[in-house]
């Protein structure tokens, strides 16, 4: 018995370690985001910035841009994704001159962009806001795949929204999306890999 | 009568042993790290897909329900061989575009998705089974959602 006890010891290290030899290989992909093959360009649009410009992705050519959708009335989502981006800037140093975070709004009722400046300074005064028409914004929406649901509530309503994180290249190409739970360093590695790459 | 005695010793020697070898089976495979190949599980959306949709049929491309497991397999690879592009949630795939996408958190995602009927689609990343009992449940589970022993 003791032996037969011994053989299903070895039996069971033996299976284990054959397996441990087999372990999956690790993924050394560049971006630590969703990365889209072939990348294509960053589709453009013509919105009211909260500098008091016009909001044209053309402008940041040049720049990493980090493109997200939100709204200023956001309690759990966007403040999140908002104080990781400005967190991710900061901790690139000078480098973090060259990534421009555009937001936009999802919530063009309550959102001019006075209210879009006044909130994304609360986090980093370089982040440019970006708000339009209904009409204007939905159709930035549509070319993004972003969705928006409207909840109605006792004092007003909330929105639910997509809280991706769109990553364009210096050259203006769509090259990921980091999805919303991702930390500073998951940003600041995927910003520093964009920053390195030529414009 | 001492036959019989010695019979029965002899049956239950036997079924303690058989017993004591289908525990070591069972606690050998979930021992075991779980193999996979790649991290990768791909979805590839056909052409000529949209065509067919417009023509009438039901093309159902995709399962409703995506599972990936952490440390597993964690890795969404889309491929949109269709002519037109099709849209997962935020991820808009251009004809012959590629999407890649680890996952480091276990959660359900939902995604409206154009490859669906439904216009629904779900991604379900589960844990990592790191624990002995949850290796054996994800390879039963495994095995009862795909046939595939892993």
């Amino acid at each position: 018995m003791p032996r037969l006890l011994s053989c299903c010891l070895a039996l069971m290290c033996g299976a284990a370690l054959a397996f441990s030899a087999h372990a999956a290989p690790n993924d050394d992909a560049a971006l630590v985001a969703g990365v889209f093959t072939p990348p294509r360009v960053a589709p453009d649009f013509s919105l009211r910035g909260s500098d008091g410009g016009t909001l044209q992705l053309k402008h940041y050519r040049g720049k990493v841009v980090l493109l997200a959708f939100g709204y200023s009335s956001c309690r759990e989502v966007c403040p999140v994704t908002l104080a990781t981006l400005a967190h991710a800037r900061h901790k690139l140093g000078a480098a973090g001159a060259d990534v421009q975070v555009v937001y936009i709004t999802v919530d063009p009722e309550r959102d001019d962009v006075a209210r879009m400046h006044q909130f994304l300074a609360l986090f980093d005064p370089t982040f440019i806001g970006g708000s339009g028409t209904p009409a204007d914004l939905a159709a930035v929406r549509k070319q993004y795949g972003i969705t928006v649901t409207r909840h109605d509530t006792i004092d007003g309503y909330v929105l639910s929204h997509s809280s991706f994180v769109y990553l364009i290249d210096r050259r203006g190409m769509l090259r990921a999306l980091m999805p919303f739970g991702h930390g500073v360093d998951d940003f600041a590695h995927d910003m520093g890999v964009l920053l390195k790459e030529k414009g | 009568m001492a036959t019989g005695t010695t019979r029965r010793r002899i049956g239950l020697r036997a079924a303690g042993i058989a017993a004591l070898l289908l525990a070591s089976a069972l606690a050998a495979v979930a021992l075991q790290p779980i193999h996979a190949p790649t991290h990768e599980q791909l979805f590839e959306i056909p052409k000529g897909t949209w065509a067919r949709r417009m023509a009438g049929a039901r093309v159902e491309i995709l399962p409703a329900e995506l599972h990936l497991t952490l440390g597993v397999r964690d890795v969404l690879v889309l491929h949109n061989l269709d002519d037109v592009p099709q849209q997962f949630g935020p991820i808009l795939l251009m004809p012959g575009q590629t999407f890649r996408m680890p996952f480091t958190m276990a959660a359900s995602y939902q995604f409206a998705c154009t490859a669906h009927l439904s216009g629904q689609m779900s991604i379900v990343v589960e844990p990592n089974p790191a624990t002995p009992w949850a290796r054996l449940a994800w390879r039963v589970s495994n095995y009862l959602r795909t046939g595939r022993w892993s």
